[in-house]
């Protein structure tokens, strides 16, 4: 009887629930797109890093440095996907990597997601020659953009 | 001799079961309870931190600032299906016609207009600290959405887990009273809990649960096994995490972690919510988060 009276609650419980998801590691001997674009990743954090340590008031905000890091940013935003993004690099075919099938076969919506980056990170070279409230700003709104694509594109850790 | 055994048997079961209807008695509001003019503006952000569109929202269905609430969304689970209901203003598909005290008491007793417990899988227990002043404004706000005429699907759930009666003992067991954080707190930690604790119901994810399904609440925050069954989700008492209030702030507002990767999973739809609201809301969260202790 009380195993009946109690049995249901579980069952609702067990629904309030979440996928797990991380990040996936490099592979040592993955294609060499996959290490490319992977490096790439490494560049965009690395600058996103300096803005963001100056955007959390850990460094002093200065217009050079930040112009610096925005402008690399940028750069490493425009890299050319064509190159990057090879056919058969998927999640689950071949080692090392958490791209996910979508990225091939939503082209065009990985690309706005792509695109989404390049704006982002012209923004933050706009905010970092203004002040630290426009790079705080600029930051929400790149932030906003890597979780946007990594939703929709990038597969979970295992 | 037998026939006294039989009659105090007889006893004894209708005791339990006068006790078993008594404990699971949903629980009602007095019927003159008010809720304070709703303020729409504030009703929104209410409506961002409680994850509500989460659930109900279709996705992809209208747009971000006004999204259809026609429900739909299936959570699997070992003893069947549920579907989140039409919370639309629609009077006869969602909750147009509800009252103020029937969205109340749905809220924040997990009870229906007609008096039955809802499972807690709508996260009530949660929703119970919701101020009866956010609970107008968010009820205020939500009249403002579209109205959707999708009729709601019923659950798929077996015997004996159909039977909404039962859930009045589960919540006797689960329904905690008060704030899981207690002692000296400042203004802004008190803000924060609320907004942890009550509002956004972190703990639902990042909370194991006992046999019972109940919040093992020795472990708060500690992580939990990922309902899918892949990996965790991540124990985020401050000992463990290493992130400082700043780190915090900034992952709450942008979704980028110290080492500037981005939430993924079920977390990155909550930060999306927590982006919506003021920043001192965000900094509130991480000033509770770096109070609760540590679990390893
Ligand atoms: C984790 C998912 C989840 C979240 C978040 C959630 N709900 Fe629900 N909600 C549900 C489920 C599932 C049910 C069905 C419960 C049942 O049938 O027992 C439900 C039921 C309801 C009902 C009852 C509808 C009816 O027709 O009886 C209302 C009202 C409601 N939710 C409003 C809200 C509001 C307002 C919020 C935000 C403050 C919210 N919900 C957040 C999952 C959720
Ligand atoms: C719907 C389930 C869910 C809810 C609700 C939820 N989280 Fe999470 N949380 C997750 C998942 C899943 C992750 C792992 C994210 C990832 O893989 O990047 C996570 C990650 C985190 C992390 C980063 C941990 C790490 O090690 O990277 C923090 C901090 C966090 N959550 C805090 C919160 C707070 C505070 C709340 C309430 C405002 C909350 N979470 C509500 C599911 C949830």
């Amino acid at each position: 009887m009380k195993k009946r009276v109690i049995l249901p609650l579980v069952a609702a419980l067990a629904v309030t629930a979440t996928v797990g998801t991380a990040f996936g590691d490099g592979h040592a001997n993955a294609d060499p797109a996959i290490k490319a674009r992977q490096a790439q990743m490494s560049l965009v954090a690395y600058n996103m890093g300096i803005l963001g340590a100056m955007a959390k008031g850990e460094t002093e905000f200065s217009t050079e440095t930040a112009t610096a890091a925005a402008e690399s940013l940028a750069k490493v935003a425009k890299l050319d996907r064509s190159i990057l993004w090879t056919d058969g690099t998927v999640q689950g075919e071949v080692p090392g990597t958490r791209a996910k099938a979508e990225i091939w076969t939503d082209a065009a919506g990985f690309e706005k997601a792509a695109v989404g980056l390049e704006t982002a990170a012209d923004g933050l070279v706009v905010a970092a020659g203004q002040d630290l409230d426009a790079l705080r700003a600029a930051m929400q709104a790149a932030g906003a953009s890597c979780g946007t694509c990594h939703k929709a594109y990038r597969g979970p850790k295992n | 001799m037998i026939r006294v055994l039989l009659r105090l048997a007889l006893f004894t079961a209708a005791v339990a079961g006068l006790a078993f209807w008594a404990v699971t008695r949903p629980a009602t509001l007095p019927a003159d309870t008010a809720l304070p003019a709703g303020d729409p503006v504030n009703g929104a952000l209410v409506f961002a931190a409680a994850g509500c569109a989460s659930c109900h929202a279709e996705p992809g269905s209208g747009s971000p600032d006004a999204p259809v609430l026609s429900g739909g969304r299936a959570f699997k689970t070992d003893f069947g299906t549920f579907y989140a209901p039409n919370i639309s203003p629609d009077p006869d598909a969602g909750i147009g016609s509800w009252t103020e005290v029937d969205f109340a008491r749905a809220l924040t007793k997990g009870v229906s207009p007609d008096g039955q417990h809802y499972y807690p899988a709508f996260p009530y227990t949660a929703y119970a600290f919701m101020t009866p002043q956010d609970t107008g404004d968010l009820l205020a706000y939500m009249r403002t959405l579209p109205a959707s005429p999708t009729v709601s699907q019923p659950h798929d759930l077996g015997f004996p887990f159909s039977i909404r009666r039962g859930l009045g003992v589960w919540k006797v067991l689960n329904q905690s009273a008060d704030y899981h954080l207690q002692g000296e707190l400042s203004e802004q930690e008190v803000r924060g809990r609320y907004i942890a604790e009550g509002l956004a119901h972190c703990s639902e994810c990042h909370t194991e649960r006992d046999a019972l399904g109940g919040l093992n609440r020795s472990r708060w925050m500690a992580g939990a096994p990922s309902p899918t069954g892949k990996g965790r989700i991540p124990n985020i008492t401050p000992g463990v995490l290493g992130w400082s209030e700043a780190d915090l702030t900034a992952y709450f507002t942008s979704g980028l972690t110290p080492e500037y990767d981005s939430a993924g999973g079920d977390m990155a739809v909550v930060i999306e919510n927590l982006a919506k609201l003021p920043e001192a809301d965000r900094a509130a969260l991480a000033a509770y988060m770096l109070r609760i202790e540590t679990v390893r």
